[in-house]
């Protein structure tokens, strides 16, 4: 209780009250991840579901449509799938996908960073170095190899089955050096204050140190990457399901679905690519929006207009 | 910003008071002499990545062999090729081979890797080229214009755009752009180079009417990508620029509003651009594989993605080495030339 007292009466709390984009753009995100968790109770219809689908029910336009069925509010797919409950499911698939994948990252990043920040020498230069080499090469160059790699080592039907676990390995590793920069970072600025050299003092072994003392001191720049991070790795899922190196069709994600959309483009079936495309835009945006103003209020330093 | 760091010797060595031109001309040395060691390193680790996937997953027997082939064949083939060699001695016959340009033999293409990597690399080249060329075209411009009136109506709905651009996906853009120019309108073609001729062995669509043509529309979705943030990195420096005190000092000379605008505002504004331009177009060239694939695009990427449909990993290890090394490359190239210009990077070390 006292908590929420000191949450509601903090500067944080009245910022987000009175920038309308911050309230907007977390309202919209929680709204939607809301939506992705509860997908099953949501949807009218379950895709993964095959005996309810019917391929006669194949490319039908949104219901508003010449054509249009009262059933399919958006219409369906190409495999007569429902299309507003493929993409809730595509949804969840993407947020999950996101999320895990950065938190995957981050605590590679976070292992990385703290060690070598705060044990320095022969180490801080190994391991930084080993960052520096992967963030030299972009993240979606080293996603794509990485799972292409994948992909051929075991196998498309494989990779189909285990491919939500492999991208969510595939983004965290395209992308911890981003972590392990930032954490290095506020841990030198860290370390050379009295509280650690207290504890150092008093005896408690390095590893307390970091995790107990340090740590939770580096937190805020850890959770300002971090939204942006979920945005970023949403769009690297799409990227790569896009590419034919992610989700498979069958497994709807955001990003499959406008693969499997964007055939039929051209023969005028644009609403399995479109509506796919704008939910995916939404996301993202209320993401950045939201990710920039938590940078803004945490860090005012870095504001810049 | 990517600061290349000297270890903790050549900081000793400089330590206190400036260091005699002599003494800085050896740091130099040092600095590039070490810069390249490590780039040797990364490329030897690239290499072995390379190999442990053609060891784990290619089977050059068969590559090479048809289904009739018996066991014992094979088995005599493998001793011939000496894949059965302890790794280390492959490894070091790999990087052999790599080194003299022969990254192993493509399985469907039936040429060497390189070739094909090579004979595909001016259709990618050119449509980063074009996305360049649209980038400098608009971002300058717009840049400028929205820093000096941050209020009109046009610079309003310019921030709002980058906003929303940084957030869709290169290929639903592209998606868009296909819909409305190709399918709708029938203004432009959506796959494919059109013509080409051949000028000294390289394939440019870029003379001819149809090539270009063909062009537009992938150049214009690539460069959708890096527009946004371009206008706004030139934009925030550009005001950051205007509020010094020596833009002040002009206006009060008298100067001509365009003269002050561009002479002494934009020009310092270059710098920071220049040095981030160096570094993005790597991405700009990561994101290719995206629009190629949309397009059709006969580049690199696209023969990538083809390679891995394929399984054919004797192509893929050969894009891999390759665009390893090219990275590799222009890294280190770009580090040193920041450490001849700038000598903050040579002398200071890591903060």
């Amino acid at each position: 209780m006292k908590a929420w007292w000191r949450f509601k009466n903090s500067y944080f709390f009245y910022s987000f009250r009175r920038d309308p984009v911050a309230l907007v753009s977390f309202s919209v995100f929680f709204f939607l991840v809301l939506v992705s968790l509860f997908a099953p109770v949501i949807a009218p219809h379950n895709p993964y579901d095959t005996s309810t689908i019917d391929v006669m029910d194949a490319e039908i336009p949104p219901s508003w449509m010449d054509g249009g069925q009262e059933r399919f509010w958006l219409g369906t797919d190409i495999q007569g799938r429902d299309l507003y409950s493929t993409m809730l499911y595509g949804l969840r698939t993407s947020v999950a996908i996101g999320i895990g994948a950065v938190l995957f990252q981050g605590i590679l990043g976070i292992v990385v960073g703290l060690t070598a920040g705060y044990v320095g020498g022969r180490v801080d230069g190994f391991l930084m170095r080993v960052a520096d080499i992967q963030f030299s090469i972009p993240y979606l160059i080293v996603a794509i190899i990485t799972s292409a790699i994948f992909q051929l080592a075991f196998g498309v039907g494989r990779f189909e089955q285990l491919a939500m676990p492999l991208l969510i390995l595939i983004i965290g590793i395209s992308e911890w050096p981003k972590y392990a920069r930032t954490v290095r970072a506020s841990v030198l600025g860290e370390k050379q204050k009295e509280y650690v050299e207290a504890a150092r003092v008093i005896g408690l072994n390095p590893v307390r140190i970091m995790y107990r003392h340090i740590l939770p001191n580096t937190l805020t720049p850890v959770l300002v990457i971090s939204t942006i991070q979920v945005a970023q790795a949403v769009m690297s899922e799409a990227a790569l399901s896009f590419l034919g190196l992610g989700m498979p069709v069958t497994k709807p994600s955001l990003g499959s679905l406008i693969k499997a959309g964007f055939q039929y483009v051209f023969s005028g079936s644009w609403w399995i690519t479109t509506f796919p495309g704008i939910l995916l835009v939404t996301f993202t945006l209320v993401v950045i929006l939201f990710g920039d103003w938590l940078r803004d209020v945490l860090n005012p330093k870095l504001y810049k207009g | 910003m990517r600061l290349p760091a000297l270890r903790a010797g050549s900081r000793k060595f400089t330590h206190g008071a400036d260091p005699a031109p002599d003494a800085c001309r050896s740091l130099m040395f040092a600095f590039i002499i070490r810069r390249v060691l490590q780039a040797i390193l990364v490329m030897v680790i690239i290499a072995f990545i390379g190999f442990a996937v053609q060891h784990s997953i290619g089977d050059p027997v068969r590559d090479m062999v048809g289904e009739r082939v018996s066991l014992a064949e094979r088995e005599a083939l493998r001793e011939q090729l000496g894949l059965n060699d302890p790794v280390l001695v492959q490894f070091g016959r790999f990087c052999w081979k790599a080194l003299h340009g022969d990254l192993g033999t493509s399985y469907f293409h039936k040429r060497p890797a390189l070739d094909v990597i090579v004979s595909k690399a001016p259709a990618t080249l050119e449509l980063v080229f074009g996305a360049t060329v649209i980038i400098l075209l608009f971002c300058f411009p717009v840049g400028i214009y929205t820093a000096i009136r941050p209020r009109a109506w046009f610079s309003r709905l310019v921030m709002a755009a980058s906003t929303i651009g940084v957030a869709v996906p290169v290929f639903l853009t592209a998606i868009v752009l296909i819909y409305v120019f190709g399918v709708e309108l029938r203004w432009l073609p959506t796959y494919g180079r059109g013509v080409t001729v051949n000028v000294g062995g390289w394939d440019t669509g870029l003379l001819t009417a149809d090539g270009l043509r063909h062009l537009i529309l992938p150049s214009v979705s690539l460069s959708s990508i890096m527009l946004p943030l371009y206008i706004r990195l030139i934009r925030s420096e550009m005001m950051e620029v205007l509020e010094t005190e020596y833009i002040k000092f002009a206006w009060a000379k008298g100067l001509s509003r365009w003269r002050v605008w561009l002479l002494h505002a934009f020009k310092n504004t270059l710098l920071p651009v220049i040095t981030v331009f160096g570094v993005e177009i790597g991405i700009l060239f990561a994101f290719t594989l995206l629009t190629e694939t949309v397009f059709q695009w006969q580049g690199m990427g696209f023969m990538f993605l083809e390679a891995v449909e394929r399984s054919d990993t004797a192509l893929l290890v050969a894009y891999l080495v390759v665009v390893g090394v090219m990275f590799v490359v222009i890294n280190t190239v770009v580090d040193i030339c920041y450490g001849l210009v700038n000598p903050m990077v040579r002398i200071a070390g890591n903060p």
